[in-house]
């Protein structure tokens, strides 16, 4: 079979052949499809975790209370309707390993980065279909064993989704910790195996099959952000791969890695001589990059769009993919701020907090990047743009609070409160899913040869947008209150009853925010079939996919692969009839290409 | 019977997006001039939008002012517990200002440019690609405030993290376990006794492990209450017997992690009294509100035939911050600070670790 896809690859005139419905609509081989398995499968995991969050936002806001709905969906983790302090943590710990890993890094990056990556730097598919396959269906696999793990009797893991031993490895120590916990490793761990065959891919096909013309200074910065987004992948994923690993040898075999002098339920266990502060260690090396993984794609996606839409180059291409290699760089160096208080030697934390300072600098650059593209814009209001604007807004306000969480001796003070929260849901939970949702709104019609509806769109952004904020700016205030995050209930702690009415206002926004969802929903799947059929480039943009003929075809372009001559945002040059020149259009003469 | 009303409820709401989307379609097709492309916005919704984005930013100014009004008078912001205390709340304050500032401006620059140049047809975008001055200002200047942050930031983390044993601070470990907490004193000779959780013995009443041998730790005293004298530095031990704990003084500015198989530590002079803190007028109002929103929800308690809640008096708390299973909500303990006449009575009345082993 990759024998097969080879051939293709080194085609250049796409003969089409016959494909069966398996080969076609199941272990397909072809980019497109994979980006849109990817796609549905990470709506899907999306919706899971996104109900999560609602049970237990419920719970937060009115605690102890019987409900209905925990009775239906919960069974008997909600006896008569209350909610269980065991199922409450599980679902902390699911909905936040769901969304980060399965909806905004597999879902994301594998929607985006398999779309966009061989369609715009003119390739016939990735360099390896096989192995692109095969990285779908071990995604697959994983997000199957997550689901199946949320059944298991115990209880699934519930040790919040750093899964930090002892209590992550010792069945005694909390329900969750036993099977539940051994799936969770199990579906990280193939998660893991999945997301290295993917960016290895994106790595290969970026450096070797661009397509004629097409520097490395002319790419898109999607695709920019996708390569390092796949080389951040390829560092720091495989050390949470050894951290699982080693946490299943504590777990499963005796072994001591993590585990030391541990008495529990009346014994004491033989663990002797390891640290919990190595996993920690291992943990955020991943942890943190992982952050960057998944806010990194949407960037890039925002770039484009937002270039596009204001029919604007972006401003400082060269200043932007600085900027990416900067945080990139950065982003490795940087996992000890969440371990200021761990136990660590307060030098590193020293050092940990001058680097984290650091990564303002390129994000601030950024920030100020985008504004300045769209000033003096003529700014086309489609969804995908909101989204990208609503972006912007949500990194800022999430990305400022990271100056207080970065410095260590604040830290002391808010670490693990509601503030750290707040913090990281807008800057790269809110801010990613804008960006994953700008990059649908924008590249469907390329998907699936239909528009989405823009009035639809329209709803979806404007009642998103009100509850992220709405949901997370008291948040911040909450946390700046002192209240610790991942507790069940607060009425133990009278201390707090004066923030209660905030939470049941988050509540009430979350609600709003989650139903609304269910608009979106219904646009995606709706317009597959009854969507107003496409045209070739309705966006009016410059870079290559929209040169591929709508209708999907096996290699991208019928006939010879489209050359290319100048970089991706010649929006609104002057000297042209357009307010676009396509990346495939020779200079005229005489015309000179900017010196970006 | 719940599934199948959700279900209903469900589709209808479907059928209302449905129904609203003809209705969407069928204003759009009347007003349409016909060459537009279906999906994409027009000068129409480029209007619109550019307005909502000024609402939107609107939005944001009333939930920030709104959030401060109601819910800004912090009291992890000042009135702090601790000598370090008010170095903490004044980086804070510092960069708190710092951050609405630049939240203020930029919010504002982004939202404003999205309606001043909302699209219309015919109207020509600026050709601007690029600029190293503009690029060169927007990296000096965080590069400025953020050293600023830095060299502030780090002097502080240093000054609190620094442990001076010269001061003679008076040694306690902090114990955790799921779920509570144990204190131990040193007893007068200030150094506490060696201890391992595989010395533990119920049945003797050794609960922290201590070693029954060790002449260091015959004067140990293990209480279930945190008592401190105010004006002494005090250096923290934290041990945990099972997972990670965390052990947070939000009052105190301070927090340090327990880790099972290791000491960590973290030390601070306590400068205000429980009673001392309890008549400031910032905790009045605090204690004031807390007890109205106390009797209100007692009345909705009494009404189902529920006990209604006691009264809030202020103490300050150890509470657990790290995930640590199933009650890590309810693992606190109550911290008592008082004049060191006081503490060391209070001590005095204790048992030692000698005299409470059970042979």
């Amino acid at each position: 079979m990759s024998a097969h896809a080879d051939t293709h690859a080194h085609d250049d005139h796409g003969h089409h052949h016959k494909e069966t419905f398996v080969t076609k609509y199941i272990f397909s081989q072809d980019h497109k499809m994979i980006a849109k398995q990817y796609l549905v499968t990470g709506t899907i995991m999306g919706v899971i975790g996104v109900i999560m969050s609602l049970l237990f936002r419920m719970q937060i806001a009115w605690p102890e209370q019987p409900n209905v709905i925990f009775e239906a969906l919960l069974g008997k983790w909600a006896p008569e309707g209350v909610m269980d302090a065991d199922i409450y943590l599980a679902l902390v710990t699911i909905h936040g390993t769901i969304m980060v890993f399965f909806v905004l890094t597999a879902g994301l990056s594998g929607t985006f980065s398999n779309l966009l990556i061989p369609l715009q730097i003119g390739a016939r598919d990735m360099a390896s279909g096989f192995l692109n396959m095969v990285s779908y269906w071990l995604f697959f696999l994983s997000s199957v064993v997550m689901v199946i793990s949320l059944f298991v009797s115990a209880g699934p893991a519930a040790a919040g989704w750093t899964i930090y031993p002892p209590l992550s490895a010792l069945p005694m120590a909390q329900g969750g910790s036993g099977t539940g916990m051994t799936l969770w490793l199990v579906s990280m761990a193939i998660f893991i195996a999945s997301s290295l065959l993917g960016s290895l891919n994106y790595i290969v096909t970026v450096l070797n099959l661009r397509t004629k013309g097409m520097s490395m200074t002319r790419l898109p910065l999607t695709i920019w952000a996708f390569f390092i987004t796949a080389v951040i992948g390829v560092i720091s994923f495989p050390v949470l791969l050894s951290a699982a690993l080693l946490l299943i040898m504590d777990r499963s075999f005796g072994t001591s890695f993590f585990l030391s002098d541990i008495f529990i339920q009346g014994e004491v266990l033989h663990y002797q001589g390891g640290s919990p502060v190595l996993f920690e260690h291992l943990f955020w090396f991943l942890g943190h990059p992982e952050v960057y993984i998944v806010i990194l794609p949407a960037m890039g996606l925002v770039s484009e769009i937002m270039a596009t839409n204001s029919r604007k180059p972006i401003f400082g291409y060269r200043a932007m993919i600085a900027s990416i290699l900067a945080i990139a760089f950065l982003s490795t160096i940087v996992w000890g701020h969440h371990m200021f208080v761990s136990g660590m030697n307060p030098f590193l934390g020293s050092v940990f907090t001058f680097t984290t300072l650091l990564i303002a600098i390129p994000s601030a650059v950024k920030a100020f990047n985008w504004i300045t593209t769209i000033w003096k814009g003529n700014l086309q209001m489609n969804p995908a743009m909101l989204f990208s604007i609503g972006f912007v807004s949500t990194f800022i306000t999430g990305g400022l609070t990271g100056i207080i969480l970065g410095d260590s001796a604040l830290d002391i003070n808010v670490h693990d409160t509601y503030f750290v929260v707040a913090h990281f849901h807008l800057v790269m939970g809110i801010s990613a899913l804008y960006g994953m949702f700008a990059g649908i709104y924008h590249w469907y019609p390329r998907m699936y040869g239909r528009m989405l509806n823009k009035n639809l769109g329209y709803i979806h952004f404007w009642v998103t947008a009100v509850c992220a904020y709405g949901v997370f700016f008291p948040m911040h205030f909450i946390g700046m209150a002192g209240l610790p995050r991942r507790y069940y209930t607060n009425s133990n702690f009278p201390l707090f009853d004066d923030v209660s009415n905030v939470n049941v206002i988050i509540t009430i926004f979350a609600l709003i925010g989650g139903v609304v969802q269910i608009v979106y929903l219904y646009n995606f799947f709706i317009s597959m079939y009854y969507g107003k059929k496409t045209v070739q480039n309705p966006w009016r943009s410059t870079t290559l996919e929209w040169t591929a003929p709508i209708k999907h075809i096996h290699g991208n372009w019928e006939g010879e692969i489209p050359h290319v001559y100048r970089w991706s945002y010649d929006y609104s040059k002057p000297g042209h009839d357009e307010d676009f020149v396509p990346q495939n259009i020779p200079l005229k003469d005489g015309e000179e290409e900017l010196q970006h | 019977m719940t599934a199948l009303l959700t279900i209903i409820v469900l589709v209808f709401i479907l059928i209302a997006i449905w129904q609203m989307v003809k209705i969407f379609d069928l204003a759009q097709a009347k007003s349409s001039a016909g060459d537009e492309i279906p999906g994409v916005a027009t000068d129409k919704d480029n209007s619109l939008n550019g307005y909502l984005m000024m609402g939107f930013l609107a939005f944001i100014y009333v939930i920030t002012i709104v959030s401060c009004v109601k819910w800004g008078d912090l009291p992890l912001l000042s009135n702090s517990a601790s000598e370090h205390g008010p170095t903490i709340d004044n980086l804070m304050i510092i960069s708190l200002v710092i951050i609405f500032f630049v939240q203020t401006v930029t919010q504002f620059l982004l939202h404003y440019f999205a309606f001043k140049y909302k699209g219309e047809k015919g109207k020509q975008a600026l050709f601007f690609a690029d600029n190293n001055k503009l690029e060169a200002i927007w990296t000096i200047i965080p590069v400025i405030v953020l050293a600023g942050l830095i060299i502030y930031g780090l002097n502080t983390w240093i000054n609190i993290m620094g442990v001076d044993e010269s001061d003679d601070p008076i040694v306690i470990e902090l114990y955790a376990q799921q779920f509570n907490w144990k204190a131990r004193y040193a007893g007068a000779d200030n150094t506490l006794g060696k201890a391992n959780v595989r010395l533990i013995d119920i049945d003797r009443a050794n609960i922290l492990g201590l070693d029954e041998a060790d002449p260091n730790a015959q004067d140990d005293i293990i209480t279930t209450e945190l008592h401190l004298p105010k004006g002494r530095p005090v250096l923290f031990k934290m041990r945990s017997q099972d997972v990670l704990h965390s052990a947070y003084m939000p009052h105190f500015r301070a927090q340090m992690n327990c880790v099972p198989g290791m000491i960590t530590q973290f030390g601070f002079t306590p400068t205000k009294t429980t009673a001392e803190m309890r008549a400031t007028q910032q905790m009045k109002d605090k204690v004031a509100n807390i007890n109205e929103i106390r009797v209100e929800n007692s009345k909705k308690l009494i009404a189902k035939g529920e006990e209604a809640l006691e009264r809030y008096e202020f103490d300050y708390l150890l509470i657990c911050n790290k995930i640590c299973g199933k009650s890590h909500y309810n693992m606190q303990m109550k911290i008592v600070v008082e004049e060191e006449e006081e503490f060391n009575a209070w001590l005095k009345e204790q048992k030692e670790f000698k005299n409470s082993l059970i042979n």
